[in-house]
């Protein structure tokens, strides 16, 4: 597609790049079929090739962000299905985050607005605090029902309360950064990425990975230092903490790589494994830039490590049917799609799959929190695509998609939580109301 | 640029009035008319050629399209409807003047007749979103344009879209049973229905591959069919385009028709395997994907009276698909193919000729000297089977003398396409793109009987008035 940038606008690294996604696209379209904004509103706008389009003339002229581009790309999940789709190899991630971080800049947003997104900014990512804001939340939840009003701040709020769990878990006894060592021979080194805000919703999920690990024979180290990936204040289009966070980050990791040795990081919230895999991009301009490709490179997802070093179950098949829902940060942002699936079938359970499997839940990260309204129709359009496999159980890999089932007529666990329980580990919780062999 | 009608002074100086009047019609968000928020929708699959309307409106509903078109017509407004936007001729180019009518938000699947095997479908359907829709009773719609996966139904209508398995099941206007149309003046009519053969004249006939000109088309009434026992595809190498070519008309002049027989050259195979995966020839200078249907005994008989052919014209390789998936990828890699020449160039024009079978080994030769001549590279993807040219000309859009270049060397393909005996267009329509050269084509005395037809329908010219017909002297 062609691109109007002058020489000096084009000397800045972050426009080049996007110049340089920008003339990938053909403008052929195929991206707007498979985008679930587009499915759900139809209009060009809130889709992949409208957005580019408004991404292009607002980085062009170089003006400041509009309310009506904010709008938009303020809609996208970036659930990254139109990459999947794309032909012509267009990378949109690259694209809107620099959107993201342009509108940042340069558009002052409404003042309630700007305080909840620096509200979910400085509590998501700090364990301790979330811990208490779910509290609060639980105990502010009946009250939801009289906020009233359609507008979007009434929405937002009824929306954060609706996300409250009923029961907030207490800290997880290993929580905090050690080593757990191998049982058995020790066939390899792992740094685990321990997360933020996973580990205060559910700890169960970091439980049964290292569970699961340390008996295959692998030491798993949740290093010092390490925390939050970056991903939710990235989308954000919050530059700064984000790349402070992945500095963080890449620096604990390469300490214990270059120490001891690591086989890879693992990650088990798909959302910050497509973050980790991209600090290599994120740093590219950076000193740190060879370390954060280091560590972009030995970054897996849970699932694509165990199908490496291999699985077995070692408790006889359940006979459950699990609908496997395929978390978008993992099958359009790191294109894994079959492990999860092979993995589960592995473990003795009948894997099914929901009817447009390709559309995001609506979670998205902070998505469900600032677009209630897109997001509950995103889900109550999955849990009927779900429901209708008529499943046992739902199993996803990302805490985000997690939250976002939760609550509906089928339990809903991580897929590690599974492999783990066939594996010795012990049933999930989630479980607890299901009859199984 | 290309050339448009002058603009309407005065419906350009009623502009807000007009938005107004449409805002009456239609829900909050069914009007766009913000001039950063019409940007989008500039252009379409043809993104050299763009151009902003006065006003888009996103209709739900027949009553709501009647009501703008009836409001249009009282003001003397122009009217774009628009599917998709998926068009590579520049179907959907708006004008300055113009309202767009963008249909994509009627996307409801209305009724599946599994009996009488048909379906009743809104305009903004996708094409494959029918298929999806009865494929679990076994069932699909069988024109399948390239851009399937997001082309809507309404838009393959209006230009009679074709496709790779329209070899054997024909092109969207033997798919077609009836439609629900507005006319410009906003009436609602219903033409043909769930039954073959309507009585009277042959209106859906002619209303197929009208090109927005005649009626907005909001329902369609499809035929859908019983998918094939199973199917296979296999690949055919060759050392040169011609050599691909000429098989290509030895397989067609035996009498074997295979449901599919598409033809790829050397940079569309390396563009495509880099999307699909689907372990294409990289070694080949053209490629043959053939595919056949029936039980497996059938497929087999015809795979190897295929591969005999083929054989005589001393191919590098034969494979035949081996599973389910490998076929998925095989057709992966072909649907996308012009989104992926995007690897290889920042643009293109894709051009849509046809031409006899027999003259397929002498016209690649000929596109393969004027791409030297023009020093264009050239990405050709082809329905074979049915002489369905699409020569992708390679340019950057970014170097103005680099598309000017490439506009001649395309409408220098067209004609050589009509010299040897084919046609403009095969399934993309005229658009604005093939306008200025349907004179190749046509006398001025044809061109005039068409012109009348049109007005027959749209006395003022206020439907997608800038298409199709070469602009006239006064017109411009």
């Amino acid at each position: 597609m062609q691109t109007n940038f002058t020489l000096a606008q084009l000397a800045d690294p972050d426009t080049a790049a996007s110049n340089q996604v920008l003339r990938t696209c053909v403008h052929c379209g195929f991206c707007t079929a498979t985008c679930p904004t587009f499915v759900l509103l139809g209009d060009e706008l809130d889709s992949p090739r409208g957005r580019i389009y408004l991404i292009k003339d607002m980085l062009e002229s170089g003006r400041p962000a509009t309310e009506e581009v904010v709008r938009h790309v303020d809609r996208c999940l970036s659930c990254l299905s139109c990459m999947t789709t794309c032909p012509s190899g267009v990378n949109y991630m690259h694209l809107v985050d620099h959107a993201r971080v342009r509108i940042e800049q340069t558009y002052r947003r409404p003042w309630h607005e700007r305080g909840l997104r620096a509200l979910l900014a400085t509590v998501l990512p700090r364990p301790g605090l979330m811990r208490a804001a779910l509290i609060g939340a639980r105990l502010a939840r009946p009250l939801a029902a009289f906020i009233p009003g359609r507008s979007m701040p009434a929405q937002r709020l009824r929306a954060l309360l609706a996300l409250a769990p009923a029961h907030v878990p207490s800290p997880s006894a290993i929580e905090g950064a050690r080593v757990h060592a191998a049982i058995g021979p020790r066939r390899g080194r792992v740094a685990l990425l321990a997360g933020c805000a996973q580990q205060v919703l559910d700890p169960a999920i970091n439980e049964a990975t290292i569970r699961l690990l340390t008996r295959l024979g692998v030491e798993v180290v949740v290093a010092r230092g390490a925390g939050c990936c970056g991903a939710l204040t990235h989308h954000m289009g919050r530059h700064d903490p984000a790349m402070a966070s992945a500095r963080a980050n890449i620096e604990a990791w390469c300490r214990e790589a270059d120490g001891e040795g690591l086989d890879a990081v693992i990650i088990n919230a798909s959302g910050c494994g497509t973050t980790v895999k991209d600090y290599g991009f994120m740093f590219r301009t950076d000193p740190l830039r060879a370390q954060a490709e280091r560590v972009s490179g030995l970054a897996a997802d849970i699932t694509e490590y165990l199908a490496r070093i291999g699985y077995a179950p070692t408790r006889a098949a359940p006979g459950l049917t699990v609908a496997y829902h395929s978390a978008c940060s993992l099958q359009h942002g790191q294109q894994v799609t079959a492990q999860p699936k092979a993995l589960l079938r592995q473990a003795g359970f009948t894997v099914v799959e929901p009817a447009e499997g390709h559309l995001c839940c609506g979670s998205a990260g902070t998505y469900n929190m600032m677009q209630p309204e897109i997001a509950g129709r995103l889900r109550a359009r999955k849990l009927a695509n779900l429901e209708a496999t008529r499943p046992d159980v739902v199993a996803a890999g990302n805490i985000g998609c997690l939250t976002q089932l939760a609550g509906g007529a089928l339990p809903v666990v991580h897929s590690v939580q599974l492999l783990d329980w066939m594996a010795g580990g012990p049933a999930p919780a989630a479980l607890a109301g299901v009859s199984h062999d | 640029m290309i050339a448009q009608p002058a603009p309407k002074r005065d419906v350009l100086a009623r502009r807000d009035s007009i938005v107004a009047g449409l805002r009456a019609l239609l829900p909050e968000t069914g009007v766009i008319a913000e001039a950063l928020r019409l940007k989008p929708y500039e252009t379409d699959g043809l993104s050299a050629y763009r151009q902003v309307p006065l006003a888009v409106v996103l209709p739900e509903t027949t009553e709501q399209v009647a009501a703008v078109m009836a409001f249009c017509h009282r003001e003397g407004v122009r009217v774009v409807p628009r599917g998709a936007g998926t068009s590579l001729s520049g179907g959907a180019l708006p004008m300055e003047d113009s309202v767009v009518v963008g249909l994509m938000r009627m996307n409801r699947i209305l009724d599946i007749d599994y009996a009488d095997r048909c379906a009743v479908v809104q305009a903004g359907v996708t094409n494959i979103g029918i298929t999806q829709a009865v494929q679990g009773r076994g069932f699909f719609y069988a024109p399948d344009p390239s851009s399937q996966l997001a082309c809507m139904i309404g838009g393959n209508v209006n230009m009679n879209s074709g496709g790779a398995h329209c070899l054997r099941y024909g092109v969207t206007a033997n798919n077609l049973l009836g439609l629900k149309v507005v006319t410009v003046e906003g009436e609602v009519l219903e033409i043909g229905g769930a039954h073959m053969d309507a009585a009277g004249y042959d209106w859906l006939g002619l209303l197929t591959g009208s090109e927005g000109q005649l009626v907005v088309v909001t329902e369609v009434t499809v035929r859908i069919l019983r998918g094939p026992e199973g199917a296979r595809a296999m690949l055919a190498a060759f050392d040169s385009n011609e050599i691909a070519g000429a098989c290509v008309d030895s397989i067609i002049a035996s009498g074997i028709i295979p449901v599919a027989l598409e033809f790829m050259d050397r940079p569309a195979i390396h563009a495509c395997e880099a999307f699909a995966h689907a372990g294409y020839p990289l070694d080949a200078e053209a490629m043959l994907i053939i595919e056949v249907e029936g039980s497996v005994a059938e497929q087999d008989d015809l795979l190897e009276k295929i591969s005999q052919i083929c054989r005589k014209f001393d191919p590098i390789s034969l494979k035949i698909s081996q599973s389910a998936e490998e076929s998925l990828a095989i057709w992966k890699g072909r649907k996308g193919a012009f989104g992926a020449v995007g690897r290889i160039s920042p643009d293109y024009l894709c051009m849509d000729g046809t031409i006899p079978t027999s003259r397929l080994p002498e016209v690649l030769r000929r596109i393969g000297e004027m791409s030297m001549s023009y020093n264009l590279q050239v990405a050709n993807i082809f329905h074979a089977g049915d002489g369905n040219l699409h020569p992708l000309i390679m340019f950057d859009a970014n170097d103005p003398a680099s598309f000017e270049k490439a506009e001649h060397f395309g409408a220098d393909i067209l004609r050589l396409c009509v010299e040897v005996g084919g046609c403009l267009t095969g399934e993309h329509g005229v658009g604005v793109e093939k306008r200025d050269l349907m004179g190749v084509q046509f006398s001025e005395t044809e061109l005039e009987q068409m012109r009348r037809v049109k007005s027959a329908f749209d006395p003022g010219w206020l439907l997608n008035p800038s298409k199709v017909f070469p602009l006239k002297a006064d017109a411009a």
